[in-house]
């Protein structure tokens, strides 16, 4: 199959930015500067981030559709107010997850964010739970851009006056340029930012202006690394089929008046978990010293039993220290809890700590 | 001291007297990206001519750093273990990785001289 480019490619091309295959893509893993200058400037300045791989599916229907979606997602839809967003998954009946997203509702729909390598099963899904009653659209035409860091507000309300009026979660359709775009304040950082709907054909143009405004664009590598240091999960790697929500500790998502009628998919499941707790669950792990446990690290008790199982670790360039995710046996779950990985043959200590392990820095108050 | 020789896993090597110095090139750490962990072999060791003497992490990716010659290492370079981004900085001066006393000075004669690894580098370079 031939590898798909967004409609950003040239322009990671004239920034130097060494590519990677994702998701069927052609993606920017960094640029020259590198990941962890790219992952401080983030932090630090403005950074840009083509997320255009991933699926943006618009639904659009009567007041039957938030029923329809309520059978589907462990959410309060009906409460939902217009232009707010929830965090959520798509899960099959034992609340395994065929994806994570995010769910903004708009007027006469919702605009769901799927990942890339998801987005066209989960359509497959979606579109044989909810029939032909709903106009579906998993939009091709438009491109996404994350802008992310402390200066993004600043830099991006230069352009599209108005998205410093917009609360962490939140969107709305803004003018710029005689085209719509849909703008929420969001991202995969832990910073504040935003991300920007935007027809393929003005997208260039668009991310050209942010970086004459001082943003600069940033690759998956420093999303990798910001996101961990943020404690947030990747569909593939702390989320994935076999892994429930609850495991993943994500039962912050799951809206509470939905849990006493349990009449979503997957609810059962979710349920007895949330009443007997799993048997294993997501935390933060930190290695001692510098050492870098990756992914499919096992995880050993003092007596040699294993207990678990890294599923991203890397250097997280802000803590200036090793940092990972991992899934490990209730009983070995406390934060300070001490446990060794096995590296190369040779079992070395960790810590189990708490999430994330750099500091969120989201607005919440401005209206 | 002698020319500079490189082998095809980017190491490059120094000889003086029997004692040879070794380390990774500039064209391996810009492939590598920022180098983030370096684990090196324990001085007193043997290490055998291609065999893995070391381990350098970047932020996406492990790799092993191989030795292009056989010996006993007889010193290990303890700044690069404690600040890895010197890796980055210095890759062919102060961040060398180990040194090897020799145990067969002729396992110099297959490697590379610069010229000829500059070449293998640009025609291997991804």
């Amino acid at each position: 199959m031939e590898i798909k480019k967004t409609s950003l490619n040239k322009l990671h091309q004239s920034n130097n930015a060494k590519f990677v295959e994702f998701a069927g893509y052609e993606m920017p893993i960094q640029y020259s500067k590198g990941i962890i200058e790219e992952h401080k400037f983030t932090r630090s300045h403005s950074g840009i981030f083509d997320v255009s791989h991933m699926g943006q599916l618009f639904i659009y229907g009567d007041e039957s559709l938030t029923e329809e979606l309520e059978k589907i997602f462990p959410l309060d839809l009906k409460n939902l107010k217009q232009n707010c967003s929830k965090y959520s998954f798509l899960m099959n009946e034992d609340a395994g997850i065929y994806d994570d997203l995010i769910i903004t509702k708009i007027e006469k729909g919702y605009l769901i964010i799927l990942n890339a390598a998801c987005k066209d099963k989960d359509f497959e899904i979606l579109s044989n739970l909810l029939g032909t009653k709903f106009k579906m659209n998993l939009d091709n035409n438009r491109s996404l851009i994350a802008i992310q860091g402390p200066k993004s507000v600043e830099i991006l309300n230069s352009i599209i006056t108005g998205v410093d009026q917009l609360n962490f979660m939140s969107g709305n359709w803004f003018d710029s340029d005689n085209k719509k775009l849909f703008v929420t304040r969001s991202g995969y950082t832990g910073e504040d930012g935003f991300e920007i709907s935007i027809s393929n054909d003005k997208a260039e143009k668009f991310v050209e202006n942010l970086i004459e405004k001082g943003a600069q664009l940033i690759g998956l590598g420093a999303r990798d690394t910001l996101r961990l240091e943020a404690g947030l999960c990747l569909y593939g790697h702390e989320l994935d089929i076999n892994k429930t929500p609850v495991e993943a500790n994500l039962k912050w998502a799951i809206s509470k008046s939905r849990l006493s009628n349990g009449d979503f998919i997957g609810s059962k499941k979710i349920m007895n978990q949330m009443n007997d707790g799993a048997s294993q669950i997501r935390v933060g792990i930190k290695p001692e010293g510098r050492l870098i446990a990756r992914e499919k690290t096992k995880i050993f008790d003092d007596a040699d039993r294993q207990i678990g199982e890294i599923t991203s670790g890397t250097f997280g360039p802000s803590v200036n220290g090793p940092i990972a995710m991992g899934y490990i046996n209730k009983e070995y779950s406390k934060v300070d809890t001490k446990i060794l990985l096995e590296v190369r043959g040779k079992k070395h200590p960790a810590i189990v700590c708490g999430l994330p392990f750099y500091k969120k820095s989201y607005v919440k108050g401005v209206n | 001291m002698s020319e500079v020789k490189f082998s095809k896993e980017h190491e490059w090597i120094t000889v003086e007297g029997d004692v040879a110095t070794i380390g990774i090139t500039k064209h391996a750490t810009e492939m590598l990206g920022d180098i983030v962990f370096a684990e090196l072999p324990e001085k007193g060791s043997n290490v055998d001519k291609d065999g893995s003497a070391g381990v350098v992490e970047s932020t996406k990716a492990a790799s092993d750093v191989y030795t292009p010659v056989s010996g006993e290492v007889v010193d290990t370079n303890q700044a690069i273990v404690d600040d890895p981004a010197k890796i980055n900085e210095d890759p062919e001066g102060s961040a060398w990785f180990f040194k090897l006393k020799l145990k067969d000075s002729s396992e110099m004669d297959s490697l590379m001289n610069k010229e000829e690894y500059d070449k293998f580098a640009k025609e291997n370079a991804s």
